[in-house]
Parts: C-alpha cells; sequence; structure tokens
C-alpha cells in the first residue's frame, strides 16, 4: 500500500502465501535429488571409459542437480519466489558477481587448463 | 497477515520490506563471497597433499555414505525451519518452539558429525597444517561449521526468546529472518557437498 511517492507499508510478500504442503514436497524432492546426486557420484564412470564426454556427464551432472538444489531452496524455503523483488535482486546479485569474481580468480591461476602450476606445492 | 503487524506500528520503508530483513539479505548476498573464496581456494589446493609421508589428499580419506546422511539430515533442518516460520506466522507458539528444537536438533547432529570427521582425520594424521589441499579443506568445512553453530545459537535465542514473551505473531518476522540465515547455511552446504565430496 502507498504512503507517498517514495515509501509503502512494510510488506512481506508481493504474492501468495506458500503452505506447509509446498514445504513438505519441496523437501521429499530434495531428498531424491541428493539421492540421485549419490548414487550418481558411485556410477562406475571410470570403467565406461577416459573421454572428455564421460567426464562432462560425470561432473555437469552433478553441478546441475547441485544448482537446482541451490535455487529451489533459495525459492521456496527462502521464499525468494514469493517475496519482493528486489530481494532476489540483492541475493542474486552477490551470487552472480561472486561466481563472475572467482570464475576469474580459477583462470588466472589455470585451474581449468590442468595447469595449476603457479601454485607453490 | 503480517503485514498488518507492521502497518499497526507504522513502519514505512521505501522497498516495502523492512530494514532488518533487507540486512540479512544483503548480508547474505556478500557471504557469498566469503564461501566463494574458501571454495576457490580449495579447488585450486585440492590436489596439494604435501610432500611427507603422508601424502593423501582429503578425497582419498572421505566417508561418502556417512556424509551423505549428515548433508540429507542438514537438508532436513531447512524442512523444519520454514515450518517454525509458518508456525509463528499463524500465531502457534508451541508449535513454532517445537520446530526450532527439531532445527537445533538436527543442526547439532550435522555439527557432531563433522567434529567426528575432523577427528578422523587428525587421527589419521592430517591436521590444519598439513598440507595446503587440508589447510583449504578445514578452512571451508571449518568456516561453515562455525555457520551452522551460530545458527544454532540463533534458533536456541529464539526459542528463549518465544519462550519470554519477546517474539510472538507480531515479531514473525525475526523468525523469519533467522531462517533465512539457516536456509543459507544450507545452500552453502549443497555447494560444498557437490564441489568437495561428489566430485572426485
Amino acid at each position: 500500500m502507498s504512503v507517498d511517492a517514495n515509501t509503502v507499508t512494510l510488506d512481506h510478500g508481493a504474492g501468495a502465501h506458500p503452505t506447509d504442503k509446498l514445504f513438505i514436497k519441496t523437501a521429499v524432492l530434495l531428498a531424491v535429488v541428493t539421492a540421485v546426486e549419490v548414487a550418481w557420484s558411485y556410477l562406475p564412470w571410470q570403467d565406461w571409459g577416459d573421454s572428455r564426454a564421460l567426464y562432462f556427464a560425470e561432473v555437469g551432472g552433478l553441478l546441475a542437480m547441485m544448482a537446482f538444489k541451490f535455487f529451489v531452496v533459495a525459492s521456496v524455503f527462502m521464499h525468494l519466489k514469493f517475496d519482493r523483488k528486489i530481494l532476489t535482486g540483492v541475493f542474486y546479485f552477490g551470487v552472480v558477481i561472486a561466481v563472475v569474481v572467482y570464475l576469474a580468480v580459477l583462470s588466472t591461476f589455470h585451474f581449468f587448463t590442468g595447469g595449476g602450476s603457479v601454485l607453490p606445492h | 497477515m503480517a503485514s498488518a503487524d507492521h502497518t499497526d506500528h507504522g513502519l514505512v520503508t521505501s522497498t516495502g520490506v523492512s530494514n532488518e530483513k533487507l540486512g540479512m539479505w544483503v548480508f547474505l548476498g556478500s557471504e557469498c563471497l566469503l564461501f566463494g573464496g574458501l571454495i576457490s581456494s580449495f579447488l585450486l589446493y585440492k590436489n596439494r597433499s604435501g610432500t611427507s609421508s603422508l601424502h593423501e589428499r582429503p578425497h582419498d580419506l572421505y566417508d561418502l555414505a556417512f556424509t551423505s546422511i549428515s548433508s540429507f539430515v542438514l537438508l532436513m533442518s531447512s524442512l523444519t525451519m520454514v515450518l517454525a516460520v509458518s508456525a509463528i506466522q499463524r500465531g502457534e507458539l508451541r508449535n513454532t518452539r517445537v520446530w526450532l528444537g527439531v532445527t537445533a536438533l538436527l543442526g547439532s547432529i550435522f555439527i557432531s558429525g563433522q567434529v567426528y570427521e575432523f577427528k578422523e582425520f587428525l587421527n589419521a594424521g592430517y591436521g590444519f597444517t598439513h598440507s595446503p589441499a587440508w589447510s583449504a579443506f578445514f578452512a571451508l568445512t571449518g568456516f561453515h561449521g562455525v555457520h551452522v553453530s551460530l545458527g544454532i545459537v540463533m534458533l536456541l535465542s529464539a526459542i528463549g526468546l518465544t519462550l519470554t514473551g519477546r517474539i510472538g505473531r507480531g515479531q514473525a518476522e525475526s523468525v523469519e529472518i533467522v531462517g533465512l540465515y539457516w536456509h543459507f547455511v544450507d545452500v552453502v552446504w549443497v555447494i560444498i557437498f557437490t564441489v568437495v565430496y561428489l566430485i572426485k
């Protein structure tokens, strides 16, 4: 509700309020994804070959499931999906800055090219 | 609804969000940089296991089944936390205390597991100063453990405040803010579990 041009009354959410049932369903989904993640890491990837495609499938699959869990917890449990958009902006601004900065750091130290020789033992 | 409580107190901001809640979100956004730095350090150093006779890397010694159970426990604590927030928003103080208590208990189980894991590594001869790989591992997981421990203190404080009547339905946002911190600690572990434990 607007008070004047620059201020609004405090509000906990911009949209519908989630129910406990949604939270329980979300927790079950997260538990299932975690189980798949662990099972994924136990698969005998090395026995299937040494190709880059297999490596990307193994690591890419784990990273995709990790990102999915991160997004689901932030959206549902942290209420970002139901709250004011400014909060989503504030949080993901930090996330994006962190990802960009540290990808740059890792690249600087040749992490992605398998080097890393600039680091001491 | 909680917004009515705020309106009753006549609080207004230009964002429509309380300063406390916005402050917590800004803090959590900045925490991404802290943990990003620690995770990057671990990735850079994880294979630097030193030149002594004890030269195993952290991922050579993980007990993945044990850590998976710990991760599951922490994940479920996010459910109990969100149920505590729901309960206080409905004005159910008893249920709020129960869910906050269960969340603190699950967090304590997670921390106990981490202490046990650290003890196992130390008994095997791998301490914080053993090698860059182990320093990075202990710094990352240790910092996360400190965050979980602080979260447990916040949860217990919230229980105490509901018992003394200083937190009621009108102050539901205080519990929500504690919840935000707790969920953040959980999402950070989601990343640590994958990057540190699952990716070899």
